[in-house]
């Protein structure tokens, strides 16, 4: 028996900033603001050629000097713009007849207000840090002749295993990768000027590229 | 900030700012609500400090209210602020008016600032066009 395959529209944007909107109790909301990118269909793959449905969209327009020659000759063939950033999309078989190569995604399906989205992006990198900022772990006593403030403590016993677990949490390289954050509520979108707003904090700096899908309790109801 | 959401959010900043001051004592009009229904509510006070830009922009208004110091902060562009009325100019050295909460009674009292208080009842200075003339009268 095969799973059944989970089909979500993605689109993609670009985190502008966050600031704050009135609604229409007066109240004010945190909001971030997203611009959608281009989300034009570059590819269609299907059951018969490719051996499953999808829909693959593009963004992030560049220069011709910035794309490499096979990625460039791949979108030259079929007449589209230069896009920096390709993603593919799982879709039902059935819903591919909708999909056509050059045209933009309808996003208005999943961008209406008080909808639940969720964005994926990637986070800001916070170097190298210790336990305690990195797993929540617990500093030790400031005082009393103890020395070990912020230390990892101890990795594990002696003779048996006599070896440290793998997979044991370390101090290391914190943020930098891709975090989702679910359910968001969209509280406005502005179809011509692209501008989406969503209640609450996205991943990644200003101008990280985002993938907003709707959220994914909502998706399979 | 992005031009784009400086644009986005240029339609709520309200265009005729108040026109508060650190130190006036003012009256806002502040609409709520009350299951369905909508009423207007005033409440007077000191402005004891204004804080944040743009649509961020917070003013508090202190007052004491039956020997309880009551400090409010609102939203300047706030659509639940009906208005503010300035009630009296208060002259005052300082950005924020701390200081006046560990004062009672006559001492909170703030000298008055006259010349802000006339210049708002004169009249608005008019600026000439180009090439029109423009009467004086003296």
């Amino acid at each position: 028996m095969t799973k059944p395959i989970r089909t979500r529209l993605e689109i993609l944007g670009k985190k502008l900033g966050m600031t704050q909107y009135f609604n229409q109790e007066g109240d004010a909301i945190p909001v971030t603001v997203l611009e959608l990118a281009e989300n034009i269909v570059t590819e269609i793959k299907t059951p018969v050629k490719h051996g499953y449905a999808a829909v693959q969209i593009g963004a992030n327009i560049k220069k011709d000097k910035h794309l490499n020659k096979p990625k460039l000759g791949n979108l030259k063939k079929k007449n589209l713009p230069n896009f920096g950033f390709l993603k593919e999309y799982r879709v039902q078989p059935a819903e591919l007849e909708s999909y056509k190569i050059g045209e933009p995604v309808d996003s208005s399906k999943i961008l209406n207000p008080n909808d639940l989205v969720d964005v994926s992006g990637i986070s800001i990198g916070k170097g190298f840090q210790g336990m305690v900022k990195l797993y929540n772990k617990r500093r030790g006593p400031k005082s009393h002749g103890s020395k070990s403030y912020r230390q990892p403590g101890s990795i594990g016993a002696h003779t048996f295993p006599g070896r440290v677990l793998p997979g044991k949490k370390m101090p290391s390289r914190m943020g930098n990768e891709n975090v989702t954050v679910r359910n968001l509520k969209v509280i406005e979108f502005d179809k011509s000027k692209k501008l989406l707003l969503v209640r609450g904090a996205v991943p990644g700096v200003e101008g990280t590229l985002l993938t907003i899908r709707p959220a994914i309790k909502k998706w399979n109801p | 900030m992005n031009p784009k959401i400086t644009e986005l959010i240029s339609k709520n900043i309200k265009k005729e700012l108040h026109n508060i001051h650190v130190g006036d004592t003012v009256k806002v009009t502040v609409r709520i609500k009350e299951g369905t229904k909508e009423r207007s509510q005033n409440y007077e006070g000191t402005i004891i400090k204004i804080k944040g830009g743009g649509l961020n922009k917070t003013f508090t208004v202190r007052r004491v209210f039956q020997g309880v110091g009551v400090e409010r902060v609102f939203f300047l562009h706030s659509p639940k602020i009906e208005k503010v009325e300035v009630l009296r100019s208060g002259k005052s050295r300082r950005a924020k008016l701390y200081y006046l909460r560990e004062r009672a009674g006559k001492a909170t009292k703030l000298k008055e600032n006259l010349f802000a208080s006339q210049a708002a009842s004169l009249p608005k200075e008019v600026i000439p066009e180009e090439g029109k003339l423009v009467e004086v009268t003296p």
